[in-house]
């Protein structure tokens, strides 16, 4: 690393050290309760090379740490800088597959040639950012401080030196134009003299001829980085006919690690927000919204406009099915909301949902909703009842209260937890009484909390609890909307009309017929 | 090298989407018997009059430009046949003999075009020599090019520089190919390079006598793996020429295949025309197509012509005066002639606007943008809509695609109703069409509609009716004549019901003249 002003620039995704948050255990319920774990491997796909699950298992503690990712998002929404990050990116790549290549072939002259091309690639990936960098309207402290480090690299002796002399052995090489002439059993290798393309004599010949597109007869050969013998052999003779090859060898030599480590870390981490924002391009692509929410650290009064459950918006939006936002709100004291109404109402997707924003928020990233405020929690907890184990029944019951006992034993004020049809293998009178011995703890410690039950005396037992209810269109009860609505529980259609439907009627035909 | 027999400056595209009307038009003018009448027992001809008499054209100029070139066919029908038969003999001999097609070899594709060129070569001789012989008996713009077109372009100079070329690409010196250096240094944008001629002297010996620096490299003869490596270089070198030349053979097929295509067309003209004249009583005459904008239709004589061919001679010709008309309504008597006069209009539409002659004594009309026909249907046990909804649904697939300027037949819609119902939903759309200057010839039981359109005595309108003499007796003309209220139903419900059952009865097609 270059020791300037840049040092400064620390990791574009934490900018101080002491920002590194701890990496949770991904067989964490959370993941797999909220659907995070989908979330991340749809984020992830595609690129398993920068191994990034471990950047979305740790979400950061402080509203600062939040922030500065934030800010760097926001600066890579811009479709230019994107495009300009992802290029970068690209090349990196064809760097390392170049270098890879390098590595396993035997021939000299061919290794020599594919390390020159890995420098030249990256010469280029690192120029075009510092350029398109320099170009960018940046907000964010940490593509800033990167931005100055990368301005310095590229002005330093080194990295000159490297770009020029790549140069050179490229334009020695690409000015190389040789014949072979072929005969049954031997071949001639010479410099070429300018003799006319003959394929393209013989087309003018059948110009005449030609009517629209026909097949193409041109056969691919397969193109392998190693070479035959016999081109070995020519490629030996083109060497002897072009002095100038022989340079390439101290060349290679002197540039063993030419690779910038903070380039190269670069590269690398920043993939979290490509990988994000490509993720979630797909959903605003459906005509959802993402917003960057406001994070606080004591604020506990979040909410959420037009917020979705991600990971079952992609699924839907693959299928074609409308997505069903929903908003909420708490005010003042308010910390929990209790939510009841029909099964398949969209209960658990809400629960989801606000899970979500404040899991994805508080790793800076956008959230799903048009706008949203999200709260710094020191640990997430989730406890959705599984499927049922018929042999197990006896002991789920326990389980739950074990596990529910364990969450609050663990729990502080700045904790959240998120509660699903918990205890639902055992009485209501017994689920009612351990649902308020539970609750009362969750009130008592202040804490963010939803909990989906079939209970509806939970919603009245406390100010701090909000009721929501999943609703149903009044029309036709049996419609579920999916949406989740702020209010108290609910315990619980001739022939002139055809021709309307098909738009034959002389009003519809005379907006529609083409004059 | 084109053939351009349909259209003076553009190929016909064969393989253009049907119109989207062309299935329905197919089933209810019932096409399928003109094409067979055409085609004569050929399937090629089949496939030829159906693509080109569903792709109307609505230029007057150009349909005048066909009806040209078969007026020379006509003239010189053996001289066309023999062209048509040098083209196919071409396209044969492409596949016959050279069958070796899918092959992956730059050689060995080579190879197989300078075999297909030598022989294709031999053909367009063939052809020159049989159109020079008869040029002076063509007097179409359209043949005239033809002849022309062929003594130019396949001058005695070209074709031997042709040959030339066939020769020199089988390589008997060897080849010259030069390369640049890729990726990874390997040899990448091998390009064939010509020999060069200016000395008198092969490549090799001027490489002798120059001496410039060279390495030359003997593989051992055992060397498998090198001949093997050699021959792909080679391949890599001829790729593109090999491709050029394979690719010239296809356009060299290409055109004999669009001289078959074009001539198909006329010879089911001729086919058509030879069936016709063999019923002696049955008229046929070029159209004269006016152009669009003005509505005409002066008609003597309009017979169906699917149905002469099916019945014979004994087909009722119809006379028509309605220039200056857009709706023409056709009541009257059940069997009486309706749908045969509807599509009777229908396909001398149709074979009009493709360049044929029509089944008339004299024949008139405005060229229209496209030709629509919504026909009931007989009610089809698998659909799940009505019957209503099933023609509402297919008028609104009409409205998606119909221009101004363009025909709609319409034979019994939306009777699937009451008749006040059925009338006001024809009147809306009979309306709304006018409006946009779409001709309509209309055959309805729809009294509401009928009547009604009758007393507006709308200028652009026409009321024809299917004759019933006062004895009942159908003479299956269909003249001028307001709606009556009743369509004498009771006639065909008594020769139905009464008659005494036997093969006279089950032979009594819908609506077929008798």
């Amino acid at each position: 690393m270059l020791s300037t002003a840049t040092d400064k620039f620390y990791s574009i995704l934490f900018e101080r050290p002491e920002d590194r948050a701890e990496i949770l255990n991904p067989e964490e319920p959370l993941f797999f309760d909220l659907n995070i774990d989908q979330i991340i491997t749809g984020i992830t796909s595609g690129k398993e090379e920068y191994d990034l699950k471990s950047f979305f298992h740790a979400p950061l503690k402080s509203a600062r740490a939040v922030t500065y990712r934030q800010q760097i998002m926001r600066d890579l929404e811009d479709p230019g800088l994107y495009a300009s990050v992802a290029l970068f990116a690209q090349s990196m790549r064809t760097v390392r597959e170049h270098l890879a290549q390098s590595e396993k072939l035997r021939n000299r002259h061919q290794r020599e040639a594919w390390f020159l091309e890995a420098i030249a690639v990256y010469c280029e990936a690192v120029t075009s950012l510092n350029t398109d960098l320099a170009a960018a309207r940046l907000q964010s402290r940490g593509l800033v401080a990167f931005r100055e480090y990368l301005s310095a690299y590229v002005k330093s002796g080194p990295f000159l030196s490297l770009l020029e002399e790549t140069k050179t052995q490229k334009a020695n090489l690409a000015s190389i134009q040789y014949s072979v002439i072929i005969r049954d059993g031997s071949f001639t290798v010479r410099k070429h003299e300018g003799e006319c393309d003959y394929s393209a004599e013989v087309e003018r010949t059948f110009e005449r001829f030609k009517l629209g597109a026909v097949k193409d007869y041109t056969v691919d050969f397969h193109e392998w980085p190693e070479m035959s013998q016999v081109e070995e052999k020519i490629l030996e003779f083109v060497a002897k006919l072009y002095p100038q090859m022989s340079q390439l060898e101290n060349y290679c030599a002197a540039r063993d690690s030419f690779l910038d480590v903070t380039v190269r870390e670069f590269d690398h981490e920043v993939q979290f927000y490509i990988a994000y924002l490509e993720y979630v391009s797909r959903v605003t692509r459906g005509g959802l919204r993402v917003c960057c929410p406001e994070v606080s650290e004591n604020r506990k009064d979040v909410y959420g406009s037009e917020v979705f459950d991600l990971a079952l918006a992609q699924k839907l939006l693959t299928d074609h099915t409308p997505v069903v936002c929903n908003d909420f709100y708490f005010k003042e004291s308010e910390r929990i909301y209790v939510v009841t109404g029909p099964n398949q109402g969209g209960k658990t997707t809400f629960a989801r949902t606000f899970g979500q924003l404040q899991y994805l928020g508080c790793l800076g990233c956008f959230v799903p909703g048009s706008a949203v405020r999200v709260f710094v929690f020191d640990k997430l907890f989730t406890h959705f009842q599984g499927v049922e184990d018929p042999e197990a029944l006896r002991g789920a019951l326990e389980d739950s209260l074990i596990r529910v006992h364990d969450i609050l034993a663990a729990a502080t004020p700045d904790s959240v937890i998120i509660l699903n049809e918990i205890f639902t293998s055992t009485t209501v009178r017994d689920a009612l009484f351990l649902s308020e011995k539970v609750l009362s703890k969750v009130i008592e410690l202040d804490l963010l909390c939803v909990c989906v039950t079939f209970i509806d005396e939970l919603a009245s037992m406390s100010k701090k609890i909000v009721s929501m209810v999943a609703t149903a269109d009044p029309q036709n009860p049996a419609v579920r909307t999916y949406k989740i609505v702020r209010m108290a529980p609910q315990g619980v259609a001739w022939a002139m009309s055809i021709a309307e439907k098909y738009r034959v009627t002389y009003d519809y035909l005379s907006k529609r017929l083409k004059s | 090298m084109k053939a351009h027999l349909l259209y003076p400056s553009r190929d016909f595209d064969w393989h253009a989407a049907p119109a989207w009307a062309a299935e329905t038009l197919t089933q209810d003018l019932e096409l399928n018997t003109l094409f067979a009448a055409m085609a004569n027992g050929d399937k090629f001809l089949f496939e030829a009059a159906r693509k080109v008499v569903l792709s109307s054209i609505s230029d007057p100029d150009l349909l005048n430009y066909r009806q040209a070139v078969l007026r020379d066919c006509l003239a010189n029908a053996a001289v066309v046949v023999s062209i048509y038969q040098i083209a196919v003999e071409a396209i044969e001999r492409e596949k016959k003999d050279f069958w070796r097609v899918s092959i992956k070899s730059p050689g060995l594709i080579l190879s197989r075009a300078i075999d297909v060129l030598e022989m294709f070569m031999g053909m367009l001789v063939r052809l020159r020599s049989t159109a020079e012989q008869n040029s002076s008996a063509f007097h179409s713009e359209g043949f005239g090019k033809f002849v022309t077109m062929l003594k130019t372009e396949l001058a005695d100079e070209y074709l031997a520089t042709v040959s030339k070329h066939l020769k020199q690409l089988r390589f008997p010196d060897g080849i010259l190919l030069s390369a640049e250096l890729g990726r990874g240094n390997k040899g990448v944008n091998h390009v064939l390079r010509a020999r060069q001629e200016s000395d008198g002297l092969g490549w090799i010996e001027r490489i002798f006598s120059r001496r410039p620096e060279e390495y030359t490299f003997h593989l051992h003869p055992r060397d498998e793996s090198g001949f093997s490596a050699l021959s792909e270089l080679r391949d890599r070198g001829i790729n593109a020429a090999a491709n050029v030349l394979a690719q010239s053979s296809d356009h060299v097929l290409g055109f004999f295949q669009l001289l078959r295509n074009e001539l198909a067309f006329y010879l089911g003209c001729l086919n058509l025309h030879k069936h016709l004249a063999q019923k002696k009583v049955l008229p046929t005459c070029f159209p004269v197509p006016a152009p669009a904008g003005g509505s005409r239709h002066t008609v003597r004589g309009l017979y169906d012509v699917c149905l002469a061919v099916r019945q014979g001679d004994s087909v009722v010709g119809n006379d028509l005066d309605a220039d200056g008309r857009c709706l023409a309504i056709i009541t009257g008597a059940n069997q009486g002639g309706k749908s045969t006069f509807l599509r009777s209009i229908g396909l001398a539409q149709l074979m009009m606007q493709c360049g044929m002659f029509v089944p008339a004594e004299s024949f008139c009309a405005d060229v229209r943008e496209a030709i629509f026909t919504h026909f009931k249907r007989e009610e089809d046990a698998t659909m799940q809509s009505g019957k209503l909804d099933e023609e509402l649904a297919r008028m609104s697939e009409i409205a998606d695609h119909i221009n101004s300027n363009s025909i709609v037949l319409f034979n019994e819609s939306f009777a699937a109703t009451n008749d006040r119902e059925g009338s006001e939903i024809a009147r809306q759309i009979v309306s709304a069409l006018l409006e946009k200057n779409v001709k309509i010839f209309f055959v309805t039981h729809l009294w509401e509609f009928a009547s009604g359109m009758f007393e507006k005595h709308m200028e652009g309108s026409i009321f024809l009716r299917a004759e019933r003499r006062p004895n009942g007796l159908r003479t299956f003309k269909v003249l001028q004549g307001e709606p009556q209220q009743t369509s004498y139903g009771e006639d065909l419900y008594h020769r139905v019901f009464n008659a005494i059952p036997g093969p006279g009865k089950s032979e009594i097609g819908e609506d077929g003249g008798r």
